[in-house]
């Protein structure tokens, strides 16, 4: 019994990474079509963003305020991440937008070059980061043990849903913004500044991606090439559960988390993961666009 | 519209620039580096006053993680020896290539490096499959590589020498400890490729002959960043030991989640055969404490030879870098073969494989003494334990270095392993 919720748990907890993950790729891939490889080096930076205020925390803050820098790290990782995400779609997306096949080879060229200046500011090897007090440890029920970080993370990214959600449906610039993506030359004629949507949505996209790092400093390694091990991932995410709405990338994170816990318990991990994919290969023959797919009367779709 | 592309360019020029001036500080760090690319072909063999070697680590890629660090204890090795005057009144010259990851760049560079640069040694290589990769090239060109990791075993090429650890110096010496000290079921845990397979092989008959259980064998995939699966079948399981094989990032994830699931060194011991000081950095040293590690070296074994290490290697890449085995196996091994240049007279390949033939070294680990036959070193094996400040104070050493078994032969019950393994 107690062996079936701890997997549900971990069903549950992978899917909420995943989601995380792939929640800002929902925005730029899902919604403004543009294929970012560049996204995993975006959540790096996240991760690094982190180390950077934990040790600016350990240096000039009494001890006694240390668990705090991990609150403080999320809205910055969040700026610094939507600041890299402005300096890449002014100088680069912005040109790019008409040319998917195009950004896909600049924006990982990107990435690369993001991982080098990593690796120049912060070294090669991996750096450490020290978890908050606050997340030490975990809930026990019984003989069960579910460890306050995955239950944080959970959290977060439902709050990041639950914002995201609010930003494009309730807000008159996320209006703006889902107008653009529907239909641009309507949007233009109705006097949307189109450029500055573009702008805008891109930003916050990448600012998810720092947050998933951010948080993803619980749980994994912090170097220059993490976001290697979550681009394809969170890609995965995107694709199955369908390009344009921000529900489908939320029912698909979930599904891959939990197919993927099960057949990992039952067989290995490397099995596991083949058997998601073989899974996702059927899946994509039988709804090709996805779980949710977003219809638009748009000329050039 | 118009003005687009001049914000375009200007915005790449600053970029570039930005990119040059940190590569650039890079280069100013290792000034050999720089000076690899344009002497290429010109200044050769036929230069009378250097001698050239060859330093092939991958500087980019996932493994620039590890690697990094060897190149940089090479380069001081060869900095040292250049200061106290060289080899043969020569000085040496590094030729630094980049195996960037990738094992067919390996062999290319080793080819490379040997064939046009004609160096007199290579110093290089980490994984199984970049040493697998140039193995046939230095073979084919006679050529000489010196290769500081710990490996699965099972190989003895005429034309490498293994600075770093053959099984029978770490992981048999490791299993034996653990059946003594720490409990009897074990749990096998490592990456999907050809050392951790290879290295279980070889526990699994270890443990059958010895008579303890076995209680699971997983693999994850490199660079699987989720464990909580698997620490859900070791919960089920309830080990003694988990005997950890994973190389690289996954060690950071795989301990971190442990820790968070509620389970210390104290429930389970984790022995690991790939984690070292560096490692330990990165997983967070909080994280690691208590668990186990099995090698020949540690920064704070207690040699002289050491103390002038670490404060060297120190000195030259700043104050908070450390000192792990294969930082001081690669280290040692440009001594050894400087060593046997000195006693040989030459360069010349033949002549050097012979000088080094029970060449002795009192390396910061300990002494070590080339095998004459299988051309690995003697060691000497240390099991330690992780400390709350990120060091691993020893807890047993083998009190002797002992000698190099590549393919397990003087072990009953590693009998047809090696022909079933060896390829």
């Amino acid at each position: 019994m107690s062996g079936t919720i701890l997997t549900l748990f971990n069903g549950l907890s992978l899917g909420s990474i995943l989601l995380l993950i792939a929640l800002g790729l929902a925005v730029t891939f899902g919604l403004m079509k543009v294929i970012n490889m560049a996204h995993g080096e975006l959540i790096m930076i996240g991760a690094y963003v982190t180390y950077v205020i934990q040790s600016l925390f350990l240096k000039y803050v009494p001890e006694s305020f240390f668990d705090l820098y991990f609150l403080l790290s999320i809205p910055i990782a969040f700026l610094i991440a939507a600041g890299f995400g402005i300096l890449l779609e002014v100088s680069l997306i912005r040109f790019l937008y008409k040319r998917p096949l195009d950004s896909l080879l600049a924006t990982y060229g990107v990435g690369l070059m993001l991982q080098q200046l990593a690796r120049s500011i912060f070294g090669a090897p991996n750096v450490g980061v020290q978890s908050p007090g606050f997340l030490n440890g975990g809930l026990t029920i019984g003989n069960l043990v579910l460890p306050y970080s995955r239950i944080f993370i959970l959290s977060l990214s439902i709050l990041c849903l639950v914002a995201i959600f609010l930003y494009f449906y309730r807000t008159a610039n996320g209006r703006r913004v889902r107008a653009v993506m529907q239909n641009r030359q309507m949007a233009e004629c109705l006097g949307v500044q189109t450029r500055r949507v573009d702008l805008g949505t891109f930003a916050i996209g990448s600012g998810f991606a720092g947050i998933a790092g951010c948080a993803l400093t619980l749980l994994g390694p912090i170097g220059p090439t993490i976001g290697t091990y979550y681009i394809i991932d969170a890609f995965m995410v995107v694709v199955v559960g369908g390009v344009g709405a921000l529900i489908g990338a939320v029912v698909g994170a979930f599904g891959i988390g939990f197919f993927n816990t099960i057949f990992e318990f039952f067989t290995s991990a490397t099995i596991g993961k083949v058997l998601v994919f073989m899974l996702i290969i059927a899946f994509l023959q039988w709804r090709p666009s996805g779980l949710v797919s977003s219809r638009s009367r748009a000329l050039d779709e | 519209m118009k003005v687009k592309p001049f914000y375009l360019f200007l915005l790449m020029v600053a970029f570039t620039t930005i990119i040059a001036a940190c590569s650039g500080g890079n280069g100013a760090s290792t000034p050999e580096e720089g000076s690899s690319g344009s002497t290429e072909g010109t200044s050769g063999s036929d230069d009378e006053d250097v001698i050239e070697v060859g330093i092939l680590h991958s500087l980019s890629g996932t493994m620039a993680i590890s690697e990094t660090s060897v190149h940089d204890a090479e380069l001081l090795a060869i900095n040292e020896i250049n200061a106290n005057g060289g080899v043969l009144g020569k000085q040496i010259k590094p030729v630094i290539e980049d195996g960037a990851s990738d094992w067919p760049t390996f062999a290319e560079k080793a080819k490379k490096l040997l064939q046009q640069d004609k160096v007199a040694a290579i110093f290089g290589g980490w994984t199984s499959a970049s040493r697998k990769a140039m193995l046939p090239v230095v073979e084919e060109s006679n050529g000489l590589l010196w290769y500081p990791v710990q490996y699965e075993g099972m190989e003895s090429s005429p034309n490498i020498f293994y600075t770093g650890a053959a099984p029978n110096q770490q992981i048999v010496p490791a299993v034996d400890w653990l059946l003594e000290n720490r409990g009897t079921k074990f749990y096998l845990l490592g990456s999907d490729y050809v050392f951790p397979r290879t290295a279980n092989a070889a526990i699994k008959a270890q443990l059958e002959d010895a008579g303890a259980d076995l209680v699971g064998e997983e693999y994850t995939p490199l660079g699987h960043t989720d464990y909580n699966t698997v620490i859900a079948k070791i919960k089920s399981e309830k080990p003694d030991v988990i005997f950890n094989t994973l190389n690289g990032d996954s060690n950071v994830a795989f301990f971190k989640q442990l820790k968070d699931a509620g389970i210390t060194s104290e429930d389970i011991t984790v022995l690991s055969v790939s984690v070292a000081e560096e490692e330990v950095r990165g997983i967070g040293a909080d994280v690691i404490a208590g668990h186990l590690t099995s090698w020949n070296y540690y920064q704070t074994t207690e040699t002289p030879e050491n103390s002038e290490f670490v404060e060297a290697y120190k000195a030259a890449y700043g104050e908070d870098r450390v000192t792990a085995d294969p930082i001081e196996a690669g280290y040692f091994g440009v001594y050894l073969w400087a060593a046997a240049v000195e006693k040989a007279g030459t360069t010349d390949v033949d002549a050097v494989k012979e000088a080094a033939k029970e060449l002795e070294f009192q390396a910061p680990g300990g002494l070590v003494k080339v095998d004459g036959e299988n051309q690995h070193v003697y060691k000497t094996v240390r099991i330690g334990e992780v400390q709350g400040d990120g060091q691993i104070k020893e807890l047993w050493n083998s009190g002797e270095p002992v000698k190099p078994d590549p393919f397990l032969k003087g072990f009953d019950w590693a009998s047809g392993l090696a022909e079933s393994l060896g390829q």
